[in-house]
């Protein structure tokens, strides 16, 4: 038996450093969870993490190749690397199953899956917005109170079965 | 005092900035709101639309800075120009005016922007490639937003209806500039680089009707007034927006926190 399928690779304890680096907006999430990190690779004297943007301008980004670097520093695999790649685009599709349970109990609805863009040219919602379950009581009875909320990637809601107002995480 | 950077005449570097200088300038006017709009929700919406406008304006930036020699980064572009090096189409350059006027333009350049990045996402350039397929995502929530608004002001009291109308009326001369057509946007087609401005022209009246045709808001006629940012040549309401953006890099080049 060769010694890498015992003793985790490099990129293995990379990867594992890495489930312990939040996301600084929304913290249940890890990078891993939020599924932004697209590739992890061993140069043999440094790790190289490569990463994908959420938003374009998610003021986060920074803190968050920041806070890589310091975790792979930390397990003692570094000097590391970050490379940020937009394509393909980041989609809420990558957040992991267990990143959308991990959203729900945090009391943020998670995204839907995304639909197929261009299908119709524009679409006027107001607030017949897409229905969105509330993360406390489940109804499927809500409404959107406004498409914009703390961060680029969420939107304000509000149950009208419980009266729990509640940010759900856009699908994009 | 900062001396301005040159640029190369690189029609490729001319496309790249018409597109991250229209980013770049409707950010800065949106994220005069902050503070201002008639409601905290949309308060949130204009900077929330202006940061991603920001963001696809540093990543355009940093391209087009790139291409020039030597080259420039995005902050050197963006607070070290004269006024007649930026090429966004005057457009995006006026001042805000009222809500109404803020959510019209919005629903005009979103639309202009979601249509550019849907073609630029088969650009030859991958990593403008790679910009667009993000960025288009996020011009579609612009889009529908601003396209809610203007709904719900022309179908709403008097007073929305006579502000939406005034604001069509002082934005629509503008309009024809975003698909005007020249050497720069010849040689994006001829290199592969982008679409041509004119090539836009129709599916963004075909969008626009569809939101304006809601609350039967009409398009004004063309008249024979053409506007010329994306030459240079800009409104006397450029200058003013560039001394309050460029002041701090003036004051204290290189200034960083």
């Amino acid at each position: 038996m060769v010694n890498a399928t015992v003793e985790a690779t490099r990129v293995e304890r990379a990867w594992a450093a890495l489930d312990a680096v939040p996301d600084p907006e929304v913290p249940v999430l890890s990078v891993r969870d939020l599924g932004i990190v697209r590739d992890v690779l061993d140069h043999g004297d440094t790790i190289e993490v490569v990463l994908t943007p959420t938003y374009s301008g998610c003021p986060a980004t920074e803190v968050i190749e920041q806070s890589v670097r310091e975790a792979i520093d930390g397990a003692g695999l570094g000097p590391a690397r970050v490379t940020l790649q937009r394509a393909p685009a980041w989609s809420t599709d990558w957040i992991s199953e267990d990143g959308k349970r991990k959203l729900r109990d945090y009391g943020i609805a998670p995204p839907g899956p995304v639909k197929a863009g261009g299908a119709q040219p524009v679409r006027i919602v107001g607030r017949r917005a897409d229905a969105v379950a509330c993360p406390r009581c489940g109804s499927p009875r809500t409404e959107r109170l406004a498409a914009f909320g703390a961060t680029a990637c969420k939107a304000l809601y509000r149950c009208i079965a419980c009266r729990e107002p509640f940010e759900h995480f856009k699908p994009i | 005092m900062q001396t301005s950077v040159q640029l190369p005449t690189d029609p490729a570097v001319q496309y790249l900035l018409r597109i991250g200088d229209t980013c770049l300038i409707l950010g800065q006017r949106l994220g005069e709101w902050c503070g201002h709009a008639p409601i905290i929700e949309e308060d949130i919406a204009l900077t929330n639309v202006a940061l991603d406008l920001i963001g696809q304006a540093r990543g355009v930036l940093t391209l087009a800075g790139q291409r020039c020699a030597p080259a420039l980064d995005e902050d050197q572009l963006a607070f070290l120009r004269d006024e007649r090096d930026y090429r966004n189409p005057t457009i995006a350059e006026l001042p805000r005016g009222d809500f109404a006027f803020t959510v019209l333009r919005n629903a005009m350049l979103s639309t202009w922007l979601k249509l550019l990045w849907e073609r630029l996402r088969d650009s030859g350039d991958a990593e403008l490639s790679g910009i667009a397929g993000k960025a288009l995502k996020e011009a579609r929530y612009h889009q529908q937003h601003a396209a809610d608004w203007v709904v719900r002001l022309g179908d709403g009291t008097e007073e929305s209806r006579r502000r939406i109308e005034a604001a069509m009326a002082q934005l629509w001369p503008y309009v024809a500039e975003l698909f005007d057509d020249d050497a720069v946007e010849a040689a994006a087609e001829a290199s592969g680089l982008g679409p041509p401005a004119s090539s836009l022209r129709e599916p963004w009246l075909a969008e626009m009707a569809e939101i304006l045709g809601e609350v039967h808001l009409p398009m004004p006629k063309q008249g024979n007034f053409r506007s010329t940012g994306k030459q240079g040549v800009h409104s006397e309401h450029m200058g003013y927006i560039l001394a309050e953006m460029q002041f701090l890099q003036r004051a204290y080049p290189g200034g960083a926190w």
